[in-house]
């Protein structure tokens, strides 16, 4: 007998016909995957209870483990233990600054690297779809039947080729993919702020490895990514460690091996647990040395330890404030995602920063993937067409140009996407053969006020009376956002097309680039930054020297010596106009030494001359 | 003769509804569908119809209409786990045959 859910009124389904959505937090360190049963959103659990799923991948020579089973085999066979796999899609080798850092065999491949396994060779797309198999098998478990489709949770920062990688794993593993969406979106969206509030939200994402901060307006339904920041290298994991440098440290024992190591990181992960809602904590173990583990570790220290780790997420905070032109008082809520969020110094730090309790009554771990669930099944067409949620809408109108510079509205804005309208338009001459179409987005009636998205032109159209041709032009936005735009003439069927992507006239790349700059850019800039410091300081010696033999190269150096200085200031002028800070610091140093002597010589005829024509008893000393 | 709910249903109903936020109780009926015949619609109703007949069952206020009810009356809907899967089970005397799933019958 077949168990039903409570549906929304004239939603029931049709037998056999259940519309089965589920929304899937496809994570660094954890996968969930979570459905809406009778109107409420829940995580669905595997066999042994458990919700979280390591995004673990284990290759062995005939098969595959996922999550636990594929985590307890992470020391024992690293090479072919794939962890953080989310690193690497859509990336290439030479995107991956800290490359070698992994255990893994990397193969370079064009377009994304690929990871060499006991398996066979295996790209991150295949590594993916394997933990979304599993999570596809437990929901398919749950729910008693196939899924229609999921919403697949991105981070907000990832590019178009990181998206595009994400789909092709879920078109991989056999999950029809509703839509993605972003992760601190969902987050907003599981705690219900799509249709309670306007306003600006902070996401707060702290989990295993990486920290996310995302600002968020929310308008008429519309959720806008304002800014993003974080850093990809910091985490609960590093909490942990911070425990087992001060566990090694009190207990005064050498440097252990790896499995003392895996032991002891657990037993530090475990004392972090307790430590959320008890004031201290014991923790004991014996070493594979023989050595006993004793210790205990209260809240106060544990705070201490890891307040520089809490410091260091609100630096990106405050940059992702200033990026989005907000201020502190601006922020409507702060939303608490990511299971290392549970630490109370965490809350505390994020509470004292923003000046207001942030929402902590959600499950951290889960509340992507709850979001993401209640997005799946508004998607399915498990809720009322009035109760849709207003997610992706076009945010202004998209038109085109007509004669005397007025724009002439094809799709208006806050439609819902995807979207398809056409509209027929006619020659404005006699014998008119080719028509100009202008693509604008705005709500303004002048041309000149829009946005110009794209020109193309429909040449080809049969000479006719002005007014006689009809060509219609049809306008589609797909749910990516993605506007395509044709023309084509009726009689004879000529045809043109653009493909423009309409969201803010940027193209994802320079999207990317500026969600992503922070990121990626943070070396170069620092780079940047110390080249730059280099040749101001270069420039200032120069000028310094310049001024000096100005003054005094006649009388105090031999030619000789005046040319070798020069061929030094010379040298130094060349590492200016390069790239290389350091080439520029070496050189700086050669022109000081090649300069003592000049220095000196110059010191003795200022003393000398100085103390011209004075008596000793004159000279204060 | 009536509709009732089992103690563990009257919970997860009042639960939903409660995450729900609106809704004046549980609509049960059924209609003409399914390779069966007959299918199950549970629903949450934010309105009593005129022709509605009401039962309350735990606390849960349980409505029907009247056609439907010839069909489902002395039903009790049980809420129960069926390995990873639970929902809602209508144990319905009037029940002469079922499709293999259950998600359809006849009376």
């Amino acid at each position: 007998m077949a168990l039903l859910q409570i549906s929304e009124p004239g939603k029931s389904a049709v037998p056999h016909q259940h519309r089965l959505a589920v929304g899937i937090d496809l994570g660094t360190t954890n996968s969930l995957v979570a459905t809406v049963r009778s109107g409420m959103s829940v995580v669905l659990h595997d066999e042994e209870g458990h919700a979280l799923l390591p995004s673990v991948v284990h290759y062995l020579a005939s098969g595959v483990d996922v999550g636990h089973a594929a985590q307890a085999q992470q020391s024992r066979d690293p090479q072919n233990t794939i962890v953080s796999v989310k690193r690497f899609m859509g990336r290439g080798v030479h995107d991956i600054a800290d490359i070698g850092h992994y255990p893994y065999r990397f193969v370079d491949a064009p377009g994304m690297l690929q990871l060499s396994t006991v398996a066979g060779i295996k790209n991150p797309v295949e590594i993916s779809a394997e933990i979304l198999k599993t999570l596809k098998a437990r929901a398919e478990k749950s729910l008693g039947g196939e899924l229609t489709g999921a919403v697949i949770t991105v981070p907000a920062y990832f590019d178009d080729a990181q998206r595009q990688a994400t789909k092709d794993a879920a078109q991989l593993a056999g999950l029809n993919v509703l839509r993605l969406l972003n992760e601190p979106t969902a987050a907003a969206v599981a705690y219900g702020l799509d249709n309670a509030s306007e306003g600006v939200f902070v996401i707060y994402d702290l989990g295993g490895g990486t920290f996310d901060v995302s600002i968020l307006r929310l308008s008429k339904g519309v959720f806008e990514v304002l800014a993003t920041n974080g850093d990809s290298a910091l985490g609960g994991d590093d909490f942990d460690r911070r425990i087992f440098c001060w566990m090694l440290e009190k207990a005064q024992v050498p440097p252990v091996g790896p499995e003392d190591t895996r032991l002891l990181l657990t037993k530090a992960r475990e004392a972090k647990e307790q430590l959320t809602d008890h004031a201290e904590t014991r923790i004991t173990c014996v070493l594979s040395t023989g050595e006993v583990i004793d210790q205990t570790l209260d809240s106060a220290t544990f705070n201490e330890l890891t307040q520089h780790l809490v410091n260091k997420t609100l630096t990106p905070t405050r940059k992702a404030l200033r990026d989005a032109g907000i201020s502190i008082e601006d922020v409507q809520g702060v939303v608490m995602v990511g299971g290392s969020t549970r630490m109370p110094q965490i809350q505390h730090a994020v509470a004292e920063f923003f000046k207001r309790e942030p929402l902590t009554n959600l499950d951290p771990d889960k509340v992507v993937a709850l979001g993401a669930a209640i997005q799946a099944n508004v998607l399915a067409g498990n809720k009322n067409e009035n109760e849709l949620l207003l997610l992706d809408v076009i945010p202004l109108s998209l038109g085109l140009e007509t004669m005397g510079g007025l724009t002439e509205k094809v799709i208006p804005r806050n439609s819902t996407i995807p979207v398809a309208r056409a509209q027929d338009f006619t020659t404005f001459k006699d014998g008119q053969t080719a028509m100009s179409i202008h693509v604008v987005q705005g709500e303004r009636e002048l041309v000149s006020d829009c946005r110009s998205l794209a020109r193309f032109e429909l040449r080809g159209i049969p000479p006719m009376a002005a007014g006689a041709a009809r060509i219609r032009v049809a306008f589609q936005v797909d749910a990516d956002g993605l506007l395509s735009v044709s023309a084509r003439e009726q009689t004879c069927g000529v045809e043109a097309h653009v493909v423009v992507k309409p969201s803010y006239g940027l193209s994802d790349d320079a999207i990317a680039n500026m969600l992503q700059s922070s990121f990626s850019h943070a070396e170069e800039d620092k780079l940047a930054r110390a080249l730059r410091e280099a040749q101001v300081e270069a420039e200032r010696l120069l000028e310094a020297i310049r001024a000096a033999l100005e003054q005094d190269g006649d009388a105090l150096l031999e030619a000789t010596e005046r040319a070798e200085l020069e061929s030094h200031m010379q040298a130094l002028h060349n590492a200016i106009s390069g790239t290389d800070p350091q080439a520029i610091t070496a050189s700086m140093e050669a022109l000081n030494h090649a300069s003592e002597t000049f220095a000196g010589r110059r010191m003795d005829a200022s003393i000398k001359q100085a103390l011209t024509g004075h008596k000793l008893d004159e000279i204060k000393v | 003769m009536a509709i009732t709910l089992t103690e563990s249903a009257a919970d997860r109903v009042q639960k939903f509804l409660a995450n729900r936020g609106k809704g004046v109780g549980l609509r049960l009926g059924v209609r003409t569908s399914g390779c069966s015949g007959m299918a199950y619609t549970l629903e949450f109703s934010d309105e009593i119809l005129p022709e509605d007949v009401t039962f309350e069952s735990h606390g849960v206020k349980v409505l029907i209409d009247p056609k439907s009810l010839t069909y489902l009356d002395g039903t009790e809907l049980d809420y129960t786990k069926e390995g990873l899967n639970e929902g809602f089970k209508f144990n319905n005397p009037n029940v002469k045959d079922s499709c293999g799933c259950g998600e359809s019958f006849t009376v």
